[in-house]
C-alpha cells in the first residue's frame, strides 16, 4: 500500500494542476494580507473561499483523477496486490498531495505575517485542519462517484451536483426548515442537520475557535450555547472523523465487488 | 494448471460468458480467438481478479482464486490498452512494478531487444503509442513467471518489434512456460500458436491443436477455417 501511496503521490506532485491549485491559494492569501492588515479578517475571507472552493476542487479533480488511472488501476490489479492495498494506495496519494498544495498556497504568505504569534496560531491551524478535512472527504466522495459510474459524463455529473448540493442547495433547504417550523423549538434539528453536511461542520468549527457569534449563525450560536466552544469543538470534531471513515469504508467496499 | 469451471458472467443484460469449463494443463502457446464480444478479455479479466464471476469457480494450482492475490505473483499479463500515470518516466513505471514484485527480472535484455534505451528517462505523456505499447511488454515480460498472458499483443507494433516479440515468445515457450494470447490477427496465431480455444457467444466452441481446427474445418489456412464457423454461426 505504501509503494503505491509513494508513486501516486510522485506522479500527483508533478501535476500541473497541483501547481495552479497552490499558487492560485499563495495569490490569494497575499491579496487578502495586501487589502486588510487585521490577521482576523483574512482568515475568515479564506475560510469563505475554502469552504467553497476545496469541495469543488476535491471532488472534480479526485473524479478526473480516478477516470483517467483506469488502465493504470488494471495494471496495479494484474500484480499480487490486494485491491484494498491498491485503492488505499491511490487515494492517500490524491488526497495528501492535494492537501499538501492547499497549506503551502496558504502557509507560506501567512509565515511573514506573525503566523506563530500564539493566538493566531491556533485559529491558522483549525483553519488548516479543516481544510485538509474537506479535501479527504470529498475526494473520498469523488472516488466513491467515480467507483459507481462507469460513465464519465454522468460521474463529472453527479460530482457537480454533490458539491451543489452540500456547498448551497442544502443551506437553502435547512433555512427553508426553519421558517417553516420557526414557531417549535429548532435546536435539536439544527443540529441534527448540522451533521449531515461536513461544509457546515467545519464552517463552524472554525467560527467558534474566531469566537465570532454574530458569524456563526443560528446552529453554531446553539452549539456554543449549550455544549460551550470545548464541547461543540470535540462533537464537531466526532462527526467529522465519522464523515472521513464511513465514506472510506463505502469506497473499499466498492472497490471489492467492482469489475474492471 | 488452470482450471475454470461452470464460469458465468453477465454485465447488465449481457450474459458474455455462459457457463465455460475449461482445463489449461499443456504447456506453450494457446490462443484464444472469437470475433469481438465473444468473452475472450472477460475471461482473462476473471483469471486475473479483474472480473468477478457470477457463476461458477476459477482455480490455479488447485486453490481457488477467489479474494486471493498471492498466485497473481506466477503471472505476467499484459493488458490491451498501455496507459500509465503521465508524469512519471517509463524508468520510474518500470522500478515501481519491480518495487512491487520483488522478484527477479531481466528488463535490460528487454530494453535492448525493444530498443528503448533513449526513451527511458522521457515522460510517458510524451511518448508515442508504440513506444508506450513497448514498454506495456517489457512491464508484462520482465519477471520470470510461468504463465504469460498477453492481450491483442500486436496492437501498434512495428514490424520489428513484432518480430523481436516472436522470438521472444518462442524462447520463454522452450522455457516450459504457459502462454495465453488473445488477438484478432490470424497470421500471428499460424506462426506462434500450438493451441487453439476458440469462444462463441460465451461458450467454447473448440479447444485443441490447431491442425485439429484446420482439419475438422476442412480448411488449409486458419482464417478461413474461422471464417466458415462465423458464417454458419452468425452473430
Amino acid at each position: 500500500m505504501w509503494k503505491i501511496f509513494k508513486y501516486s503521490f510522485y506522479d500527483m506532485i508533478r501535476n500541473r494542476w497541483m501547481f495552479i491549485y497552490m499558487a492560485f491559494f499563495l495569490l490569494l492569501t497575499l491579496a487578502l494580507l495586501f487589502l486588510s492588515n487585521d490577521f482576523t479578517k483574512v482568515i475568515i475571507s479564506l475560510t469563505n473561499i475554502i469552504l467553497v472552493l476545496t469541495p469543488l476542487i476535491g471532488i472534480l479533480f479526485g473524479t478526473m483523477y480516478f477516470y483517467s488511472s483506469k488502465e493504470f488501476i488494471e495494471l496495479l490489479m494484474a500484480q499480487p496486490l490486494s485491491r484494498k492495498s491498491i485503492f488505499t494506495g491511490m487515494y492517500l496519494g490524491l488526497a495528501s498531495s492535494f492537501s499538501l498544495s492547499l497549506i503551502l498556497g496558504i502557509s507560506i504568505p501567512l509565515l511573514f505575517y506573525g503566523l506563530f504569534n500564539a493566538a493566531n496560531f491556533s485559529v491558522y491551524l483549525v483553519l488548516c485542519s479543516m481544510s485538509v478535512v474537506l479535501s479527504v472527504v470529498f475526494s473520498l466522495i469523488a472516488f466513491i462517484i467515480a467507483l459507481r459510474f462507469e460513465n464519465k459524463i454522468k460521474g463529472f455529473g453527479v460530482a457537480i451536483f454533490t458539491w451543489l448540493f452540500f456547498a448551497i442547495i442544502y443551506d437553502g433547504i435547512f433555512l427553508l426548515l426553519l421558517l417553516l417550523f420557526k414557531d417549535y423549538p429548532l435546536e435539536n434539528l439544527s443540529i441534527g442537520l448540522t451533521v449531515f453536511n461536513p461544509i457546515d461542520l467545519a464552517r463552524i468549527l472554525i467560527l467558534l475557535k474566531l469566537d465570532i457569534s454574530t458569524m456563526m449563525g443560528y446552529t453554531g450560536a446553539v452549539l456554543q450555547k449549550f455544549l460551550g466552544s470545548g464541547m461543540g469543538s470535540i462533537f464537531i470534531i466526532t462527526i467529522l472523523t465519522f464523515w472521513i471513515i464511513l465514506p472510506f469504508m463505502r469506497m473499499l467496499h466498492l472497490a471489492k465487488n467492482k469489475d474492471f | 494448471m488452470i482450471r475454470i469451471e461452470n464460469l458465468h458472467k453477465k454485465f447488465g443484460k449481457n450474459e458474455v460468458l455462459k457457463g465455460i469449463s475449461l482445463n489449461i494443463e499443456h504447456q506453450g502457446i494457446t490462443a484464444i480467438l472469437g470475433p469481438n464480444g465473444s468473452g475472450k478479455t472477460t475471461l482473462i479479466k476473471s483469471f486475473l481478479g479483474m472480473v468477478l464471476p457470477d457463476k461458477g469457480e476459477i482455480y490455479y494450482k488447485n486453490i481457488n482464486i477467489k479474494n486471493h492475490f498471492e498466485y497473481r505473483n506466477d503471472i505476467a499479463h499484459m493488458p490491451q490498452i498501455a496507459h500509465f500515470p503521465e508524469n512519471l518516466t517509463s524508468r520510474e513505471i518500470i522500478n515501481m512494478i519491480i518495487d512491487l514484485r520483488k522478484s527477479k527480472t531481466n528488463e535490460n535484455y528487454l530494453i535492448k531487444l525493444f530498443g528503448l534505451e533513449n526513451e527511458l528517462d522521457k515522460k510517458m505523456v510524451n511518448l508515442s503509442g508504440g513506444t508506450r505499447q513497448k514498454v506495456n511488454f517489457l512491464i508484462a515480460l520482465m519477471y520470470e513467471t510461468p504463465i504469460i498472458i498477453l492481450d491483442e499483443p500486436s496492437n501498434g507494433l512495428d514490424p520489428l518489434a513484432l518480430l523481436r516479440l516472436k522470438e521472444h515468445l518462442q524462447t520463454e515457450k522452450q522455457k516450459g512456460k504457459q502462454i495465453l494470447i488473445t488477438t484478432h490477427i490470424m497470421s500471428f496465431v499460424e506462426e506462434v500458436a500450438d493451441n487453439i480455444i476458440f469462444l462463441l457467444e460465451g461458450n467454447i466452441y473448440f479447444n485443441g491443436k490447431l491442425s485439429e481446427l484446420l482439419e475438422l474445418q476442412n480448411e488449409s489456412k486458419l482464417e478461413r477455417a474461422i471464417a466458415k464457423i462465423l458464417e454458419t454461426h452468425p452473430v
